[in-house]
């Protein structure tokens, strides 16, 4: 095998530790105090002590050089860090940073995470500039970009904003069996629910939106060999890709066809498994037609086929995929950059069924012998597309 | 074109220059053949360089639409599309002299150069 060959990565480091903290309202609390207070719950899952950590990776729409600041607060000089910021997949992008540095030497422990109090100091939160030749136009961003991709991929398949809707009530139907959904209580959703719900940008109503909330994740990475003899069960990454091809929505090749495609062809195929073969799937699902579109450019059907796969609540708790199984964006947990969610979901359900205690839920909230998730991840406008594939001991 | 940039404009103010004396400029690549929109300093993807100007027809083809909902006090409704240009390259702007939920994709459209905010905007109406 080429020594620079990206698949000799496969299996060679482990999550060993995660935590969320202050999801849904977190009043009075700091981004920054948010995401530290992940960090150091998920250095307490893994057992391992701050003063280990040598690598940080950070991104939030709170701190420019996120990497930077959360490193001065946590006290810790990283030998690597790395705050490269392409959005809510921005974590899934780190994953795989923080993978080379641990395989090439340069760091033993990394720490990613993320924190936002978006919610509790007034609403939605970005970091974006305006971007040229759109501006003036006075879009309404994200959601008017992914309006844009939902109108068009309903004119090319004829999907409807009912196939739209069976994404969200899904979702709703997963936040029912985890007792962290934001909506957990809220009860289930109905087709007009979602169809009646306020306009946002047509075709996208209110309840074709994610969240807005508050909250912080951190997961704790160190190689397969350390990782063994950590508090819990580790967590394999087994695959790992990006690509992106466009910052403006003006700017996508082809509205219905997202750089998901190549990052899932590349993360699958070094990971050794296939779409057929992942036990969970959590997909970054900022607006309902981002879930169709990702289970088809990650190979879970065919182009244009997702809407019928979502039918009969196929993607719910009873359904054959496990999509989204924490309520997802739409029903989770969204503050602002979901990406490290998406990760931390993936990472649950093998823990779980690997008989660690990662929470509870009701009945069917957890899959049963999962081994395999993959965690997509999403950011801008359907812009960025970072695909993890994680695993349990046994499939290495 | 000197190497410290002195005494030229990029490509963006030279495309907003043309839109204040009232022509819609898209860049085509010599050696290719080849339209693209927005400027650039050289040809996305593959980086040549002799570039030039030249008008757009104005003719383009909805290729998607939606209507951005806005309260009535803040200036009501309005219409976002992405336009494919007949020259080959998309853009993003309105469609107007329609409801802007009645702009549907596949409609033929044509840009005018109007304002909005006080800067010279290309809108395009139905054809």
């Amino acid at each position: 095998m080429d020594h620079n060959d990206i698949n000799k990565l496969r299996g060679k480091t482990a999550v060993v530790g995660l935590a969320e903290s202050g999801c849904g309202l977190a009043s009075g609390w700091s981004a920054m105090e948010i995401m530290a207070t992940a960090v150091h719950d998920a250095l307490d899952d893994a057992g391992i002590k701050l003063k280990e950590v040598d690598g940080v990776f950070a991104a939030t729409a709170f701190h420019s050089m996120a990497a930077m600041s959360l490193s001065e607060y946590l006290g810790v000089k990283p030998k690597f860090a790395d705050g490269s910021q392409i959005g809510g997949s921005s974590f899934l992008s780190h994953i795989l940073t923080a993978a080379m540095a641990l395989d090439a030497g340069l760091i033993n422990v990394a720490v990613v995470a993320y924190g936002s109090n978006q919610k509790s100091i007034g609403g939605f939160k970005t970091i974006s500039e305006a971007m040229p030749y759109e501006a003036q136009y006075q879009p309404r961003m994200p959601v008017s970009a992914y309006a844009l991709a939902a109108k068009r991929y309903m004119y090319e398949f004829g999907a409807s904003r009912e196939d739209l809707a069976n994404v969200a009530i899904a979702a709703r139907d997963w936040a029912l069996l985890n007792p962290r959904a934001y909506t957990h209580q809220d009860g289930p959703l109905t087709v007009n629910d979602v169809l009646s719900a306020r306009p946002i940008v047509d075709p996208l109503g209110k309840l074709d939106c994610c969240l807005v909330t508050d909250g912080g994740a951190a997961v704790v990475m160190t190689r397969s060999d350390r990782a063994k003899d950590t508090k819990n069960t580790p967590i394999y990454l087994l695959g790992a890709a990006m690509e992106h091809h466009h910052r403006m929505i003006s700017e996508m090749p082809d509205l219905v066809r997202t750089s998901a495609i190549e990052s899932g062809e590349r993360a699958f195929s070094m990971s050794g498994y296939t779409p057929d073969d992942m036990s969970t799937i959590q997909l970054y699902d900022a607006f309902t037609i981002n879930t169709l579109l990702f289970l088809e450019d990650l190979g879970f059907c065919k182009k244009g086929e997702a809407k019928e796969l979502v039918q009969n609540n196929n993607i719910g708790p009873d359904g054959s995929l496990k999509v989204n199984t924490n309520g997802g964006g739409l029903s989770c947990v969204h503050p602002g950059m979901y990406g490290l969610f998406v990760t931390l979901e993936a990472l649950r359900q093998l823990r779980n069924a690997s008989g660690d205690d990662v929470g509870k839920r009701h009945d069917g909230g957890w899959i049963n012998n999962a081994k395999l998730s993959v965690a997509h991840g999403n950011g801008g406008v359907l812009s960025s597309q970072v695909t993890n594939i994680w695993g349990v001991s046994d499939t290495l | 074109m000197p190497e410290n940039l002195k005494g030229t404009v990029g490509p963006e103010q030279q495309f907003k220059n043309f839109l204040s004396e009232g022509k819609f400029m898209i860049q085509r690549c010599k050696s290719l053949n080849q339209f693209f929109f927005h400027p650039r300093v050289a040809f996305p993807g593959s980086g040549e360089r002799d570039l030039e100007w030249v008008e757009a027809s104005g003719n383009g083809v909805v290729y998607s639409s939606s209507c951005n909902r806005r309260l009535p006090e803040r200036g009501g409704d309005f219409n976002l599309s992405l336009i494919t240009l007949e020259e080959g390259p998309k853009m993003m702007a309105r469609v107007e002299g329609v409801d802007p939920d009645k702009v549907e994709i596949g409609q033929k459209v044509k840009a005018r150069i109007s304002s909005l905010n006080g800067e010279p905007a290309i809108i395009f109406d139905i054809v």
